[in-house]
């Protein structure tokens, strides 16, 4: 079963059409990195994608499940409430200014939700994060407050505190764009230990050469559309298309 | 004047004292949760007229139309009536207030009041005031929490009551201490103000026997007291201050 299914999604704001007739799917362990120019709507997609955003048509289906779903005329109509909330368990979300919960110490931004929104043991909770912290190599951090943190720390974190969820697939939204040159590479490499993990991933960034290693899948995004799509060396070594030969062409400049 | 004289005057502002305390404390019972519901209002989205509005998608931005549909199709009166609840009780005196809630019961409505009322007068007059204020220090501090803190609490599933209690809350209010500790200690100081209503608070009596004794020394002593009062107004929000100084 696909693990996420958008279907011909379009989206305005006011009369700016930045998403036009997107279809997208992702199966169970694949990793797919968006890449594209900024206002290219990469990230408009994936905000849609974790209903920040709400598409103005097409479907949103998590495992067989519809957030979204558009009738005859293809305009999206959203379930109720209760049931994105639902929907939400299925996700997580990792951004590119890591919204931690600054008032939180780190050991609770992981542990609140699962226990308040997951009503989970409190225990069983707090073992599962001290074996993230101990994976994200923050186990002496857990007293810290976001504050006390180096970003790429704060990444760690976020990326901690989403995982505590248990999503059936994870986003990210340009994980390193916030982050000094030298504290990518730390991120890069959680991402990287996930997807050898077999984790569903769906990555906006900036990253080409990270983009290559880590996907099985590239979507070269431009104009509210996919212009290119295919296996990442096809797509970064060897595109197809003349504004994805541009648009690489500046990177490796 | 002995010293003697001096422990008199403060032995008979003493009932003034305890009653300008209880106002001051009661006034901001009430009127921290009222100002924090007149917020709410004060942000209110609620077009009950929306549906004059042309819609785009079925959760897409609307779009007004011209003239008068666009305009009630944008009204919104939960947030209009709080507007007016604000504008009305920052821009008039509390004095005015005071009177008009003391003597509206009787020569709006021919109720006859008992002297016990004067209390209750003062404490609605200063509440629905101090809810005002209260009101948009609150929404500075709420509409200053950034919207990713929103979005992380949406992508986690957390309902409107727990972003606000648990996430929301907490900071605002740790950003909106040092206006709340201007305007209680602006409070300790209008608690004088029941004079209006011949209410006996300490400011009262001081006057009272000021005049009876033809001395100024009462009303030196009234002074004191509400510069200690607002000593340990300022002394304990410096503590509460520094209690919530764990986290930036």
């Amino acid at each position: 079963m696909k693990v996420l299914e958008i279907n011909h999604c379009n989206k305005k704001f006011g009369e700016n059409e930045v998403l036009k007739d997107i279809s997208l799917s992702v199966s169970e362990g694949q990793v797919v990195s968006i890449i594209g120019p900024s206002g290219s709507g990469k990230s408009t997609l994936l905000r849609c994608a974790t209903l920040l955003e709400t598409m103005d048509g097409g479907d949103l289906i998590y495992l067989g499940n519809y957030a979204a779903k558009a009738d005859e005329n293809g305009i999206s109509t959203y379930v109720d409430e209760n049931k994105l909330r639902e929907i939400k368990k299925h996700f997580g979300l990792v951004f590119q200014n890591f919204n931690l919960f600054p008032h939180y110490s780190v050991m609770k931004n992981i542990t609140e939700p699962p226990i308040l929104i997951g009503k989970r043991s409190k225990d069983e909770v707090y073992g599962e994060a001290r074996v993230l912290l101990a994976k994200m190599g923050l186990s002496e951090k857990e007293d810290a407050y976001p504050y006390q943190l180096s970003g790429g720390q704060q990444q760690r974190v976020s990326i901690a505190r989403a995982l505590a969820m248990k999503p059936k697939i994870l986003f990210f939204d340009e994980p390193t764009s916030a982050l000094d040159p030298e504290l990518t590479g730390e991120i890069l490499k959680v991402i990287k230990d996930l997807a050898a993990e077999h984790m569903t991933m769906v990555i906006v960034t900036h990253e080409m050469s990270f983009a290559r290693d880590v996907s099985n899948h590239i979507i070269f995004m431009d104009g509210g559309v996919i212009v290119e799509e295919g296996a990442p060396e096809e797509v970064i070594n060897n595109p197809k298309q003349e504004r994805t030969k541009a648009f690489l062409g500046r990177f490796q400049q | 004047m002995g010293s003697a004289e001096y422990f008199n005057i403060i032995y008979q502002l003493g009932d003034g004292m305890l009653a300008t305390l209880l106002i001051f404390v009661l006034t901001l019972v009430f009127s921290m949760p009222l100002g924090l519901l007149v917020a709410f209002a004060r942000m209110s989205k609620w077009t009950p007229f929306g549906f004059l509005l042309q819609k785009e998608g079925s959760l897409g931005k609307v779009v007004a139309t011209g003239g008068l549909r666009g305009w009630s199709g944008n009204f919104k009166p939960i947030q209009f009536l709080a507007k007016v609840y604000i504008s009305i009780l920052r821009g008039t005196p509390l004095m005015l207030q005071l009177l008009v809630v003391y003597f509206a019961p009787y020569y709006v409505f021919g109720i006859n009041l008992s002297k016990e009322y004067r209390l209750i007068a003062v404490l609605i007059g200063f509440s629905i005031n101090y809810a005002a204020y209260f009101a948009e220090i609150y929404r500075s501090g709420i509409e200053s929490i950034p919207v990713g803190q929103y979005e992380a609490a949406s992508v986690l599933g957390y309902n409107k009551y727990q972003t606000f209690f648990k996430i929301v809350f907490p900071q605002m209010v740790k950003r909106i201490l040092p206006p709340v500790t201007n305007e209680i200690i602006t409070l300790v100081k209008d608690t004088a103000m029941a004079f209006v209503l011949n209410y006996t608070e300490m400011f009262t009596l001081a006057k009272q026997i000021a005049a009876a004794k033809t001395t100024i020394i009462p009303l030196f002593i009234a002074g004191a007291f509400y510069f200690m009062f607002n000593w340990v107004v300022a002394y304990v929000m410096e503590r509460v201050e520094k209690a919530l100084s764990y986290y930036r």
